[in-house]
């Protein structure tokens, strides 16, 4: 893995070892130094073309814990609000050493773009494009849902997935990125979704997507849900005739305080709400539901820095090197190589002998 | 490491199940020796093959001294992320860091390891310590010492020195981390290559 | 310049696909064919061009080229434009009329019409405007331009659609006055405000705008039937989907005079490619599905779309070296056409090389009403030839084409097809895949 551009193209195994990786970083959270060194001398660059101050914050304190150098480089106001390029700014991160870039941007793509162009050779992290993916949001969503399911399931979350989760995510899937990444994400887990929204606010092509959709909020509730995903709906969205009015848009898609009992009187005692903040309280979620014990919105925060600080792990602290470049470590580092390739070695000759 | 293939290498076994099982039988009188008793005793392992090791010395400990709950005094120290090799190394997932519940703040600290070789691992276990609270005094042990330090780094209790060459690899087996080629339990330090 | 007055004895050419035989080139025309052709008067001190295994097809005509100039001279110009045209097998463009200034005026296209005449590569005809500044409020001097040197003929917003319905009707009511034709951008644009590739299941996973196949398809569906009252003729550029290919079959079963038109990469290209956000496959209309690629193929072969025209459009590196979403539209495509149609049409079966001729030169001419050339390759015709390798295969590098544009998206596709020699007014502008010399007018050459 030398990116994270998306969550459609990341493996299950890859998924579990960043998942895995966060409970790690988590219990760094709960120390006394909040700090490990594995990434010092490393330069992380939180390059941002769209303002997000909370995904901002949280790559900057995961990179920090993990002794990183932070810089940020706000597009606003700076050389690319004059007209700089993508590609020139990415070739000036690339020319003062940037070891990754967190990229947030309004165009969806662009950091494939930084990825897939010689402008710059970092690891390109998708902190969100566009109305394309987010997929750290996603990640961390996850890994809230897999604390929470495993621990109804009396089980260790590490190596888990959420085989058997009913997961709901309602609101604006059309313009959500967050919706988009956990979809995908959800699917490789194991988990079964379904995405409540109204016709206006879902994409063309949606029927190929790995999910149910509905179109009714308590339909889909009466049926069964283990977690309900509300996203940020934009106000403006009424003025292009998305829907006819907010109060409609609460009533019909919103979690209001009726929905919030009706978890209780379905029996649904377990079913958490969640949300990627920030909210618009009395819009798409009620503050009863939103302060309710059922809502992991500030778990999903905490959350963030655990999984973003996987994410920078398990891309920066790698030897991405030519081999060739390596050579010099073996010595150091001959015990632990011993160690792990005997495993592996030992592995293939039991399978060997088993085939024969 | 890239010297590693699948043909098969010429290996001798240094311990089997019996000598590793002496060894960690006297380095557990040794600690409790060098420490006077039990008193404030903690035991952390580090993965992969050194946590296993400090669970048996733990059961041996508690054998020797009957005050002694194996499972309160012995824990897991992860030093992935403390390594100074990182960037040259695949990327490793980290494991579990897993304390006694008293913590390890004023308590004296064996830091156990299957095999002593450059001293960088227990150097990032040092750090990582340090950043996990103020015990009194920090010991090592570990099952073999090969040699070819590279840092001020030693032993207090070693099951066996074992002169190798670098070119030589040294493989300690255990049941609990380890299967043999056959299926079966597998207790055993081997020493391949070299020869 | 006694090269204008060469001749020239081509051998053994199959002439659109058929038997081989020998064509004489003289004074500009083609003076014989066939055993004729070897004993001719003009045939001693002939330049000999063998063309065994070599296809002779009349040159091909673009309805659809962006010249560029003037006004971004740093995309392409006249000049090469027409070069990368020459070496495409081409010996007429229409140059569309969105410069700057926009080519709404007698001046412009006399301008773009003496440039295309200065260069000598190919016949370059104008496209005018239909409405003023292309702004959609104003029918442009369209008389003006038709009785110009240039004589314009085909009037185009294209890049804008004509939405407003009765400055559609007025256009094509208008140029009944002179047998023009309004060749509309079919794009509603209320249903493609900000969009960015084809709507559907590629454009809801990647997030970006959807570009719906009806904002195409209703615009088409009402200016045929506009085109049926006023008793006009309409033109379709790039049509791109299964459902404009539907609208405009019925459309001709119904009498009504319309032609269409289909770019090279709509009929070979899908929007999967998109997935790579690589900006060289951003273009306008978008890349549609592969349902709607062989609906394109089938209607190019059974003639419902009458023409191949290129959209060829140059864009400097800048503007695709960037966001998707600030890349800009548009596709480089008369170096890549003819080897295009080839392997989507002819290597396919769909079609022949006679075939071929129609859709890329006899038919095409005839919308442009460019009278002398899409003719037959028959004895006292004008010598507008080409002669292509059917059997070359070659890797697509733009690095290594005429135009100023980088933005091919056939770059490193292997290709069937090559252009050896292009004859435009007799003269050959292209020899041995190379670019020869332009022709030049031997009365009028001091003059303009």
């Amino acid at each position: 893995m030398k990116h994270l551009l998306s969550t459609e193209d990341l493996s299950l195994a890859n998924a579990i070892r960043i998942l895995d990786t966060a409970e790690e970083m988590a219990a760094v959270g709960d120390r006394e130094v909040k700090k490990l060194p594995a990434l010092r001398g490393r330069t992380v660059v939180n390059l941002f073309f769209e303002d997000s101050t909370r995904t901002r914050i949280s790559f900057e304190a995961a990179a920090k814990r993990l002794s990183a150098d932070v810089i940020n480089f706000a597009a606003k106001g700076s050389s690319v609000s004059k007209g700089e390029s993508l590609k020139d700014t990415a070739q000036t991160l690339a020319a003062m050493g940037a070891d990754a870039v967190v990229i947030r941007h309004w165009a969806s793509g662009a950091p494939h773009r930084l990825a897939a162009t010689d402008w710059i050779d970092a690891a390109v992290i998708n902190a969100g494009d566009g109305t394309h993916e987010h997929p750290t949001q996603a990640l961390l969503d996850a890994f809230t849902m897999r604390r929470h399911w495993s621990k109804l399931a009396g089980s260790s979350s590490i190596g888990a997935d959420l085989k058997g989760m009913r997961v709901a995510i309602a609101g604006d899937v059309l313009h959500s990125r967050v919706a988009r990444s956990n979809v995908w994400l959800l699917r490789t887990l194991g988990a079964e979704v379904t995405l409540v929204a109204p016709p206006t606010l879902l994409p063309i092509g949606v029927e190929h997507w790995p999910c149910k959709v509905s179109y009714n909020m308590d339909d889909t509730l009466a049926q069964g849900v283990d977690a309900v995903m509300m996203l940020r709906v934009q106000g403006e969205r009424m003025n292009a005739s998305f829907f006819p009015s907010t109060r409609e848009y609460s009533r019909r898609w919103g979690f209001d305080d009726n929905r919030l009992r009706a978890l209780d009187s379905l029996g649904l005692k377990d079913t958490i709400i969640m949300h990627p903040g920030p909210m618009n309280r009395g819009l798409e979620i009620s503050s009863a539901a939103a302060d309710s014990p059922r809502s992991t919105v500030l778990a999903q925060v905490r959350n963030g820095v655990s999984v973003r600080m996987a994410t920078l792990y398990l891309l920066l602290s790698g030897d991405t090197r030519e081999p060739a470049a390596s050579a010099g470590a073996a010595t150091n580092t001959a015990r632990t190589n011993t160690a792990h390739t005997n495993a592996a070695r030992s592995n293939a000759a039991h399978s060997t002998k088993e085939s024969n | 490491m890239t010297s590693v293939t699948n043909a098969p290498v010429p290996a001798r076994v240094v311990l089997n199940q019996a000598d590793i099982d002496r060894a960690l039988t006297r380095i557990a009188h040794e600690i409790l020796e060098a420490n006077k008793g039990s008193k404030d005793l903690v035991l952390l392992g580090i993965p992969r093959r050194g946590y296993p090791l400090a669970v048996r010395l733990a059961h041996k400990i508690a054998a020797a001294d009957p005050t002694v709950d194996a499972t309160a005094i012995v824990g897991q120290l992860d030093v992935t992320m403390f390594r100074d090799d990182l960037s040259h190394q695949p990327t490793r997932p980290p494991y579990p860091t897993q304390l006694p519940r008293t913590g390890i703040d004023n308590k004296v600290v064996v830091l156990i390891d299957d095999v002593l070789y450059s001293g960088r691992t227990i150097r990032a276990a040092l750090d990582a310590i340090i950043d996990l609270g103020r015990p009194r005094i920090v010991r090592l042990a570990v099952l073999i010492d090969r040699g070819h330090r590279e840092l001020p780094i030693r032993a207090d209790h070693v099951g066996k020195n074992l002169p190798t060459s670098s070119a030589e690899k040294v493989r300690v087996r255990l049941e609990e981390t380890d299967t043999a080629a056959d299926g079966s339990v597998v207790n055993e330090v081997v020493i391949e290559g070299g020869a | 310049m006694a090269e204008n007055n060469g001749t020239y004895l081509i051998r053994g050419a199959s002439i659109l696909g058929a038997g081989a035989e020998d064509l004489l080139i003289s004074d500009g025309i083609i003076a014989a064919r066939g055993a004729a052709a070897a004993t001719h008067k003009d045939a001693d001190g002939a330049t000999v061009i063998e063309a065994t295994g070599l296809v002779a097809l009349p040159g091909m005509v673009d309805v659809h080229t962006h010249l560029r100039e003037p006004g971004r001279e740093d995309a392409e110009t006249v000049e090469t434009g027409t070069r990368a045209a020459a070496l495409g097998g081409f010996t007429a463009v229409h140059a569309m009329a969105n410069s700057n200034p926009v080519a709404d005026t007698a001046g412009v296209v006399e301008q773009v019409h003496s440039l295309g005449r200065a260069a000598g590569w190919v016949d370059v005809r104008p496209v005018g405007a239909v409405t003023v500044g292309l702004a959609g409020e104003q029918l442009a001097e369209l008389g003006a331009m038709a009785d110009s040197r240039a004589q314009v003929r085909m009037f185009s917003d294209d890049g804008i659609c004509v939405h407003d319905p009765v400055l559609m009707r007025r256009a094509l009511e208008y140029v009944k006055a002179f047998d023009g034709v309004v060749a509309q951008h079919a794009q509603e644009p209320r249903l493609t405000a900000g969009a960015q590739m084809n709507e559907g299941a590629v454009s809801a996973v990647l997030g970006l705008t959807g570009w719906p196949a009806v904002a195409e398809e209703s615009i088409i569906a009402r200016d045929v039937l506009l085109t049926q009252h006023v008793n006009s003729r309409l033109h379709v550029c790039h049509v791109s989907t299964a459902g404009s290919v539907e609208i405009i079959r019925w459309a001709k079963e119904r009498g009504i005079n319309v032609t269409a038109e289909v770019t090279p990469h709509h009929l070979l290209l899908t929007d999967d490619l998109v997935r790579s956000y690589n900006p060289v496959y951003k273009v306008n209309p978008p890349l549609r599905t592969d349902a709607d690629v062989q609906a394109l193929r089938a209607g190019l072969a059974d003639g419902t779309i009458d023409v191949v025209g290129t959209d060829h459009a140059p864009h400097p590196s800048e503007h695709k070296e960037c966001e998707w979403a600030q890349a800009a539209m548009g596709m480089t495509g008369l170096e890549t056409a003819l080897s295009v149609v080839q392997h989507t049409m002819i290597e396919t079966g769909l079609m022949t090389w006679a075939d071929f001729a129609r859709v890329t030169s006899t038919a095409a001419a005839q919308i442009g009403r460019v009278t002398d050339q899409g003719r037959p390759l028959e004895t006292g015709e004008p010598a507008n030839i080409i002669l292509v390798d059917p059997a070359a295969r070659w890797t697509v590098d733009p690095a290594k084409m005429a135009t100023m544009g980088r933005n091919s998206p056939f770059a490193g596709l292997e290709l069937p097809g090559k252009v050896v020699s292009t004859f435009y007014k007799g003269h050959p502008t292209v020899l041995d895949g190379k670019l020869n010399t332009p022709y030049r007018e031997p009365a009028t050459a001091g003059a303009s």
